[in-house]
């Protein structure tokens, strides 16, 4: 364990940048789920729909020669149209029937990947599809002026955790205020960290250019997201949104078109969703069909539970624990049970987390517990 | 409140009015008319169907038969947020308010025609959005103040009191500023100081040039608001005229006794 806070063995940093990844692509994905229940209220329980449809349309159109950009771009449009799809033909009935529908569609979505062979290859899956800056082989100059990019985005998050460290001594009425301001301080460390991890993994690029590449797109992919999302989610737009989770019949007495706006929330949420298929595909390098069970969903529901719905910041924080969880449990591989297993109770002990999360603190990591007392 | 000379041009005027629930008919050819800048009473029995006439003026509920004519034009299959942009707001008889944004983003929520409730502005706009934000919270600022609110700007709205939560859906209504608000039992459930209060704002805001349709069960309001007054019995118009002449017909005393 240690090893990963202080180890500078390429191996060490290896893993370490695939968990970067990691918790950015999931964060990215469910950062599409929190717009669409944490702000909307959306019940959305085929999330993984549309990373499926990002990533096989992105890596089928990249092996028939499209530009990757071209290719991301057309698979989180295609998700969002079948978030367009979706609503139309359920959010204007009760809200239940939203979940029913996505449920199903994210199941008939992977059955087709399963059963349509010449579209998809079947069970056979997609194989060597060109990777993003795979080929690339930076200056040393451009690795510099990449680590200065990414630079930017920790250092910004340091110093929104710094603020908020300080922000929550100064408060510290409570022992939770306390424990807040520790746990922003102890994250910043850890943002430290995962920055140097970054720098060093760029500077090296040639050590594995396809997966440092994927680091440097997907951190600036993720601030960006992230960046736009806290600017539509505190706008009136957002408010918007906010009203038709609490109460929709009030937001029609007021004159907003709620049909709309859940529309093109279900179809953001879908496009940052492709969005995340894509790179999803690419951490992977080969795309099956089983790589796209509820399971996937269920995750993204994990992860914006953990951090607290409704709140963007928290839904990457609830990434970041969720796969600090998963690599330490890694170490249970070791114990002499099979792997499925080892599976079965890296879940259920998961389910216990959440369980006792939701009886000390229901509103999520990030969340505001002042809601929690407010009657309806 | 009785004007000097009743302007006869009905801002709302609803004819033959139908709504079967099940088997049941809520409302049976229910006629209704609201004359620009009057306070109109609605009242009736428990059950009577008035509610139901609300969500049937805005469409909440889909008429299975009538007509809807608000300023000249019919309105009964426009979707309920059109009729609301149209100027025509209601509350509910159940105060409902949006428990988990503040006071004021309640208040802000109702403005009309915001730029930044556009999907793309927020990015490309901030200018002009932060402009009509600070223009729609001044005024949200100044009508909080005149219900008593002002105070509780940044707390939750659903922190508020029953009888708050009252208020703040009367001054949210007048935030979208409506030619006609639809007031569902505003007294209900509210202390009696604050009924007159309630009373004051609602004749207060009608000197503005508001017109009000208002259902109460509470006949000290009625007799002291409206400029007239229809009665409803059983989804059908019972009576009509004012509050004097209403309160003396015998068949409303039947209806109410004998309910
Ligand atoms: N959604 C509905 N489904 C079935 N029946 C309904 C529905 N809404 C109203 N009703 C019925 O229609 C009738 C009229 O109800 P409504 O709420 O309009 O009465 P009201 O005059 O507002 O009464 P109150 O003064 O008690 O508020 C009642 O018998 C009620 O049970
Ligand atoms: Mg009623």
């Amino acid at each position: 364990m240690f090893d990963y806070l202080f180890s500078l063995n390429p191996g060490i940093i290896g893993y370490l940048v695939f968990l970067i990844t990691s918790v950015a692509v999931y964060g990215l994905f469910s950062l599409g789920l929190n717009l669409q229940w944490g702000y909307t209220g959306l019940i959305n329980f085929g999330h993984v729909a549309f990373m499926t449809v990002g990533a096989y349309a992105t890596t089928l159109l990249s092996l028939a020669g499209v530009p990757l950009l071209a290719a991301v771009s057309i698979g989180a449009v295609l998700a969002a149209l079948l978030g367009l799809l979706m609503g139309f033909s359920t959010l204007r009935l009760r809200e239940d029937y939203l979940a029913i529908v996505t449920i199903g569609t994210s199941e008939l979505v992977r059955l087709v990947a399963l059963n349509e062979g010449w579209l998809t290859k079947g069970a056979f899956g997609v194989q060597s599809f060109p990777l993003p800056l795979e080929n690339f082989r930076p200056t040393v100059g451009t690795r510099i002026g990449m680590i200065v990019i990414i630079s930017a985005i920790f250092g910004t998050t340091l110093w929104k955790l710094a603020e908020r460290c300080v922000r929550q001594f100064r408060r510290a009425k409570t022992w939770q205020h306390q424990v807040s301001a520790i746990a922003s301080g102890l994250l910043g460390l850890l943002a430290i960290r995962l920055w140097v991890v970054s720098a060093i993994a760029l500077y090296d690029f040639r050590s594995s250019p396809a997966t440092n590449g994927l680091l440097f797109i997907v951190l600036i992919t993720v601030a960006i997201v992230f960046w736009a999302l806290e600017r539509l989610v505190k706008s009136p737009w957002g408010r918007v949104l906010k009203a038709i989770r609490e109460d929709e019949e009030v937001a029609k007495a007021l004159g907003k078109n709620v049909f709309a706006y859940k529309l093109q929330s279900l179809m953001l949420g879908g496009f940052i969703a492709g969005i995340a298929g894509a790179f999803f595909a690419w951490q992977l390098s080969t795309v099956y069909p089983t790589n796209f069970e509820p399971l996937v969903t269920f995750q993204a529901w994990i992860i914006m539970i953990l951090g607290g719905a409704g709140n963007n910041a928290g839904t990457l924080l609830g990434a970041g624990i969720y796969w600090a969880y998963t690599a330490l449990t890694r170490d249970l591989e070791r114990l002499p049970i099979a792997a499925d297993q080892v599976g079965a109770l890296r879940i259920m002990v998961i389910g216990l987390i959440l369980m006792v999360l939701m009886i000390w603190r229901p509103q999520g990591i990030l969340g505001n517990k002042d809601e929690l007392t407010l009657g309806k | 409140m009785t004007n000097p000379s009743p302007p006869l041009m009905p801002v709302l005027s609803a004819t033959g009015l139908m709504k079967s629930f099940g088997g049941i008919l809520a409302v049976n050819d229910a006629s209704i008319e609201v004359t620009q800048g009057s306070i109109t009473g609605l009242i009736g029995p428990n059950g009577a169907g008035k509610t139901t006439v609300f969500n049937l003026l805005s469409n909440f509920i889909q008429p299975d038969r009538g007509r809807v004519l608000f300023d000249g034009e019919p309105i009964e299959r426009l979707p309920p947020y059109q009729i609301a942009q149209r100027g025509m707001t209601r509350t509910f008889q159940v105060a409902r308010v949006l428990s988990r944004l503040s006071v004021m983003d309640n208040m802000l929520l109702a403005a009309q025609q915001q730029t930044g409730e556009k999907f793309w502005s927020p990015w490309f706009l901030p200018g002009r959005i932060a402009k009509e934000e600070n223009a729609a919270r001044d005024r949200a600022v100044e009508i909080l103040e005149s219900v008593g609110l002002a105070a509780k700007a940044n707390d939750y709205a659903g922190a508020l009191s029953g009888g708050q939560r009252k208020l703040l859906e009367i001054a949210r209504a007048l935030m979208t500023r409506p030619k006609l608000v639809l007031l569902d039992e505003p007294a209900a459930g509210v202390n009696p100081t604050l009924i007159h209060q309630i009373c004051e704002y609602i004749t207060y805001w009608n000197r503005q040039g508001l017109t009000f349709l208002v259902i109460e069960h509470n006949m000290d309001v009625i007799m002291s608001l409206c400029d007239r007054v229809w009665v409803l019995a059983e989804g059908t118009n019972l009576a009509e005229g004012t509050p004097a002449q209403v309160q003396s017909d015998p068949k409303v005393l039947e209806a109410y006794l004998g309910s």
